[in-house]
């Protein structure tokens, strides 16, 4: 299984952010790769971490947020590695991972896109910037990429700006923008949660067609064990700026093991559910970050929570199966 | 003053919406002449019956919250009736002259979708809750003390809390303090918008049973609108599907959910990603886009995407009609049609 090396090794990650009220971890210490070409997704509730952590990888966290610790190897195209985290965040050689091998795709179509500049603009100003090519060479790969995101008719779109666009189009623009240098790792932050079902599905679509054609990996960020299910080959599971589990979609999704995993899964209401029937919940609510339970973060709900253990000490992400992980005391 | 009278609503009935229209008008240009309208709502007919709960679902811009604001006279309805039983009496809420509103919204009240912008952050919760009863003058500050306290217990927060500032509680106990406002005054309606988008997965569940279990406590009678319809399958007795201003299936959940009989519902059902990875499907993928209500399509609005269509979808707007009890579809093909639905209970 193991032979090829992951195209992103992210290990024992630490991003906080120091405000006067407190400093909050916001990931602390999380650990997982993404395989060339699969989808890695990395789920969670607000406060997890996983924006974060996409963020760190990319190294745009804003301040006072910073990486306190950690390592995200990634692995160029000519087989060297390089630690992202030891790169200036500004310098040359991260400018030209940012963007150039890693794309990035935002939840709000509607905000990442600037409103004053053309969709063309913003398009051909990546392409510029990561290769060294003409005003109307940018614009022929510019059209090429907003049809090959399925946009009708681009030679006339690329003169339009993203308010003219409808949520799905802007979404499918903002696809182009972030494929247009050919990366080799896409990192879509909640693709389509702001987009209607019907719309939803049309996107997941493209983005498995897309990675089909191009052979990229996509590391997708999001809330909905739905779209996870219906993408992911590996899933990360995280609470409270953890990975509580990590395995491959049918592990988690048939077999989980954390007690967080098997409860998130449980109280989500399904389209197959019965009607009218109480659904299972977790109890309580997800602390604030300046009150982090102590010991394991998610004891307080948790309902195998073994007093004095779970409560005392942080049980650490350890191996329990073949490619399972898991960070809970009931599997050491 | 007396209220138009209107034709007798169904005994079981508590609401009744009958050819409800609203336009927005487009205005241009220096005397903001109008240009065209919005066709937000296009005669929508159905009925709510007491303690059920009825769900409106669709797609952004089917016109399902301008429906609900209708029927809580937040929007006054360009034509149409939204008739409501009012203690043996009937109302027509479309026609109330407006000094009489305040009593009637008595009646109805609302949960609203944002719990961080639907509670003054400079109120406290006893202000927050007990502003309906002050506003309706009901009992004294004593009386309306006590009555907070009782809300505060029924949604599960502790009245010692009662002193606090919203910013002191997390998104689903603000849900809740939203959902103890709505009920202070006893409504035998209640219009929850999206009262669970807004919430994380594991607090949505925890807000989803308390409105179950207040609906059965209570005896409440709720019209749910939504888009997520795994939220709606598992809240709803029956289920009205809108698309462009218009209703195209209406149906009890478990016979819309198993075997829709509109080729939309048949498409939505099929696009909403299923948690369970060994059913990766092949959805139904609908091409283009919703259409804009301000210019629509001749004859039944979905033809453009349906696959199904032919030339008299094209020509003919349909009709709702009932195909079997208590299922109304409008679609041309609805009797010809078999279409794929989502199995209950599968594991």
């Amino acid at each position: 299984m193991k032979e090829t090396k992951p195209l992103l090794s992210v290990r024992n990650l630490r991003t906080s952010f120091f405000q006067d009220e407190g400093t909050t971890k916001a990931v602390d210490g999380a650990s997982f790769d993404v395989a060339p070409g699969k989808t890695l997704a990395i789920v969670g509730e607000s406060g997890c971490g996983k924006s974060v952590t996409a963020q760190s990888i990319l190294r745009i966290v804003d301040r006072p947020g910073r990486i306190v610790d950690g390592e995200i190897v990634l692995t160029r195209a000519d087989g060297s590695q390089t630690d992202l985290v030891k790169l200036e965040a500004n310098g040359a050689e991260m400018r030209s991972i940012r963007g150039g091998e890693i794309g990035l795709v935002f939840q709000e179509p509607m905000t990442s896109f600037s409103p004053v500049h053309t969709i063309g603009a913003q398009l051909m100003e990546a392409i510029r910037l990561h290769n060294d090519v003409s005003k109307q060479e940018a614009r022929r790969r510019g059209i090429e990429a907003l049809r090959s995101v399925g946009i009708p008719k681009p030679e006339r779109r690329i003169d339009e700006y993203s308010f003219e666009l409808s949520g799905g189009l802007r979404q499918r623009a903002m696809i182009a923008v972030a494929l247009s240098c050919d990366p080799r790792l896409l990192i879509a932050d909640e693709p389509t949660t702001a987009l209607d079902v019907t719309t939803q599905a049309q996107i997941l679509d493209l983005l498995r067609a897309l990675q089909r054609e191009r052979g990229m990996a996509i590391m997708l960020i999001t809330h909905n064990l739905g779209v996870v299910a219906e993408m992911a080959d590996d899933v990360v599971v995280m609470y409270l700026g953890r990975v509580v589990e990590r395995g491959s979609v049918d592990a988690i999704f048939h077999d989980p093991k954390h007690p967080y995993t098997k409860a998130l899964l449980q109280s989500i209401p399904s389209i197959q559910s019965v009607p009218k029937e109480k659904l299972p919940t977790i109890s309580g609510s997800i602390p604030h970050p300046f009150n982090r339970p102590k010991g394991c973060p998610f004891h307080p709900r948790c309902v195998s929570a073994m007093p004095g253990r779970c409560d005392a000490a942080d049980p650490s992400l350890r191996e329990i199966g073949e490619g399972r992980q898991a960070s809970c005391f009931l599997y050491s | 003053m007396t209220p138009t009278p209107v034709t007798q609503l169904e005994k079981s009935a508590l609401l009744e919406v009958k050819g409800l229209k609203k336009y927005f008008p487009i205005r241009r240009g220096f005397l903001q002449k109008t240009v065209g309208q919005v066709k937000a709502v296009d005669d929508v007919s159905f009925h709510v019956k007491r303690g059920e709960t009825l769900s409106l679902v669709g797609e952004s811009g089917c016109g399902k919250t301008t429906t609900s604001r209708c029927i809580l006279r937040a929007l006054t309805p360009t034509s149409g009736q939204i008739l409501l039983s009012d203690n043996g009496e009937v109302l027509d809420v479309a026609m109330v002259p407006k000094t009489r509103l305040r009593s009637l919204r008595r009646q109805m009240q609302m949960i609203f979708q944002d719990p961080f912008s639907s509670l003054n952050p400079r109120m406290t919760l006893l202000d927050i809750v007990g502003e309906p009863l002050l506003v309706h003058g009901v009992g004294n500050a004593q009386e309306r003390t006590d009555r907070v306290v009782e809300m505060l217990r029924l949604v599960g927060l502790r009245p010692e809390y009662m002193r606090r500032y919203p910013h002191a509680f997390s998104g689903g106990q603000r849900q809740r303090i939203g959902i103890a406002r709505a009920l202070a005054l006893n409504p035998r309606l209640v219009v929850a918008d999206e009262p669970v988008s807004a919430l994380d997965v594991s607090v949505q569940a925890q807000i989803l049973n308390l409105l179950l279990e207040l609906q059965d406590r209570l005896g409440l009678t709720y019209l749910f609108v939504a888009h997520d319809l795994s939220v709606v399958k598992h809240i709803s007795e029956r289920v009205a599907v809108m698309y462009v201003g218009r209703i195209v299936e209406t149906a009890p959940t478990e016979a819309l959910f198993a075997s829709p009989r509109h080729p939309y519902t048949e498409a939505l059902l099929s696009a909403v990603p299923k948690p369970d990875p060994r059913l990766r499907s092949d959805r139904i993928v609908l091409q283009g886009e919703v259409a804009d209500p301000a210019n629509t399509p001749s004859g039944c609005h979905f033809h453009p995407r349906c696959r199904y269509a032919q030339a008299i979808c094209r020509e003919k707007a349909p009709a709702l009609e009932e195909v079997s009890s208590n299922h109304f579809v409008s679609c041309h093909r609805a009797r010809e049609l078999t279409l794929r639905g989502v199995q209950s209970g599968a594991t």
